[in-house]
């Protein structure tokens, strides 16, 4: 068999390699699963991983493409998903005691997406325990680490869907974002990871966290496959009614298209506000400073725009957020799914599954949502928080007026070590520079753009652009891509 | 809000119906009172005739067909209850207290 890459090959790679037969989904898959062997059990990114059930699928798969039956390319390419996006026969636990004994009945729209174009849903992700946390160490069962440095963590909610692709033990995965939690681990893990506009993709099949940020996106190793998953998974459904009718497609075929072309004439707007944030690292300040640089020599027009209410995003989000998350997590209480823990009476089983099924931090977040939506305090918590979220939506609204496009860190510090953010709102103020597009519905993506010298850690920027404007926001991001400094974002591993 | 005093987390873990040990409920108050008194900040701004946004994306009155569909069949739907009575109803603890079971 050839020797791959895994670290860097991408979902359209593997498929020119299994069209031209030099490549048999069986080899791919086995070595994806022979890499998991080799790595995991030092990245830790899998909570499950079902070889014999894998390589059955790619056996289907071969024969399929043997037979000459017309398929989809993609037929026979591994794709990992994050532990609260349902597949059938599954376990879908959010890496949490109460759902650890669950198996789902079915599919989620994303999952039978992808494998209608034959895509191999393989492995179920670690994450912050019902995506609540940056750093995947909220986990009821196990910690991720970063493969770029085994001390650091990956990041999170989507942690193990970062990392795996970063690692090589998969070129692809789902993440989830509601906060960031797709981007902010890409950018700690070298990856691309996109947050598509909110109603793109289907929700149905995601456990909910806040119904009104969550959305579903690919981590992939660059722009291109980000644009092949958001085609394969995107478009209405009839499952979701949150979900956006008009056609999600032709993404691949835009971004291929970029090839060879500059930025001359897209204005590119740096918004102030980010760049005076406290805490920002002298790192990622000169990660996006040479982004800009790259941006500039491809035509680029650099213009400085506000977003005047950045400040308060954080607070707007853990009110929104907690307060959605009590309401929706109310549903589990181990009586018809999940663990239970049974006592004298209903009531008081409720009491006891839930107290011993959540994790600390999700019942923080219980608690402060109950709190905040409590008899009294609405008007002035809730309801003052969707009022701001109003003028967040504003904000880039009128950014948006002087720009095409809008680029920003992704985080203040790259990837930072296990253990060194115990305080739960510090962990909280990390995610200031993602929140808001999720409380404005716009569409962003972090794109590997530097390599800390100090700490041999990758930075990520982050681009923005106006619901719906996908296309435009993939071009601008791959154009980017293929003129960055750095070529190629591979962890030593 | 800002002189409300103290969150009282026991009442708040009554109303979300989870047992929280007296050591993590002295932590969770910590942790509470630092984020709420955070989120006070909220109270700068003057929101007055700002509509409040409860959707990124609005969307009002999706409708479907009210047509009848396949469902899950019950084994499927029971096969993840803790409890179940000959594999045909989710089995539960007594919902009135104090009652003796017939």
């Amino acid at each position: 068999m050839m020797e791959l890459n895994l670290k860097t090959l991408t979902v359209h790679a593997a498929a020119d390699l299994l069209a031209s037969g030099e490549l048999t989904s069986v080899e791919l898959c086995q070595a994806y699963l022979d890499r998991i062997e080799d790595v995991d059990s030092e990245v830790k990114a899998f909570l499950k991983v079902d070889r014999e059930k894998i390589l059955a699928a790619a056996t289907a798969s071969d024969k399929r493409r043997a037979s000459g039956e017309e398929l989809s390319c993609y037929d026979g390419i591994p794709v990992g998903i994050k532990d609260c996006i349902v597949a059938a026969d599954e376990t879908c636990s959010c890496a949490s005691k109460l759902l650890e004994p669950v198996v789902s009945p079915y599919d989620s729209t994303v999952v039978s997406r992808f494998k209608a174009k034959g895509f191999i849903p393989a492995g179920r992700l670690n994450m912050d325990e019902f995506a609540m946390g940056s750093s995947c160490e909220n986990s009821a069962f196990q910690k991720t680490f970063n493969p770029w440095n085994l001390e650091c963590v990956p990041g999170g909610s989507s942690g193990g869907s970062a990392a795996c692709v970063a690692a090589g033990e998969m070129p692809i995965s789902l993440g989830s974002d509601t906060g960031g939690s797709i981007r902010q681990p890409a950018a700690f893990c070298g990856v691309v990871g996109l947050k598509p506009t909110y109603g793109r993709v289907s929700r149905y099949g995601l456990v909910a966290f806040a119904s009104s940020l969550d959305q579903i996106g690919p981590m992939s190793h660059d722009v291109l496959d980000a644009a092949i998953v958001l085609d394969t998974i995107g478009g209405g459904d009839e499952n979701d009614s949150t979900s956006l009718p008009m056609p999600c497609e032709g993404f691949a075929e835009a971004v291929k298209a970029v090839k060879g072309q500059d930025l001359q004439g897209v204005r590119v707007g740096l918004p102030k506000e980010y760049f005076e944030a406290e805490g920002l690292s002298d790192s990622v300040k000169s990660g996006v400073e040479k982004a800009v640089a790259t941006l500039k020599q491809l035509g680029a027009e650099i213009v400085e725009v506000s977003l005047p209410h950045t400040k308060y995003a954080v607070a707007v989000y853990y009110i929104i957020a907690t307060a959605e998350a009590s309401a929706n997590l109310a549903r589990f209480d181990g009586i018809r799914y999940g663990a239970r823990k049974e006592a004298d009476d209903l009531v008081a089983t409720y009491f006891k599954s839930r107290g011993a099924g959540f994790g600390e931090e999700v019942k923080r977040r219980i608690l402060l949502g109950t709190y905040v939506l409590s008899s009294g305090y609405y008007d002035a918590y809730y309801l003052r928080a969707q009022k701001v979220r109003t003028l967040i939506r504003r904000d880039f609204e009128q950014a948006s007026e002087k720009c095409d496009i809008i680029l920003t860190p992704v985080t203040p510090t790259p990837a930072f070590k296990l253990g060194e953010k115990s305080d739960p709102l510090q962990m909280y103020l990390s995610d200031i520079f993602t929140i808001a597009l999720n409380l404005s519905g716009n569409c962003g993506i972090s794109v590997p753009a530097d390599i800390c010298a100090e700490t041999g850690m990758p930075v990520g920027v982050q681009f923005i652009a106006p619901a719906l404007q996908e296309e435009k926001l993939l071009k601008i991001a791959r154009i980017f891509e293929l003129n960055r400094e750095i070529k190629e974002f591979a962890p030593e591993l | 809000m800002a002189d409300q005093g103290r969150i009282d987390v026991g009442y708040v873990a009554g109303l979300a119906r989870i047992d929280i040990d007296p050591e993590s409920k002295e932590r969770l108050q910590r942790d509470m009172e630092e984020i709420v008194a955070y989120i006070e900040q909220l109270e700068e701004l003057d929101v007055d005739g700002i509509e409040p946004t409860a959707h990124a994306v609005p969307l009002t009155n999706v409708w479907r067909e009210d047509a009848a569909g396949e469902s899950f069949p019950r084994d499927v739907m029971l096969a993840n209850a803790p409890a179940t009575v000959d594999d045909e109803e989710i089995k539960v603890p007594q919902v009135l207290p104090g009652e003796g079971m017939s």
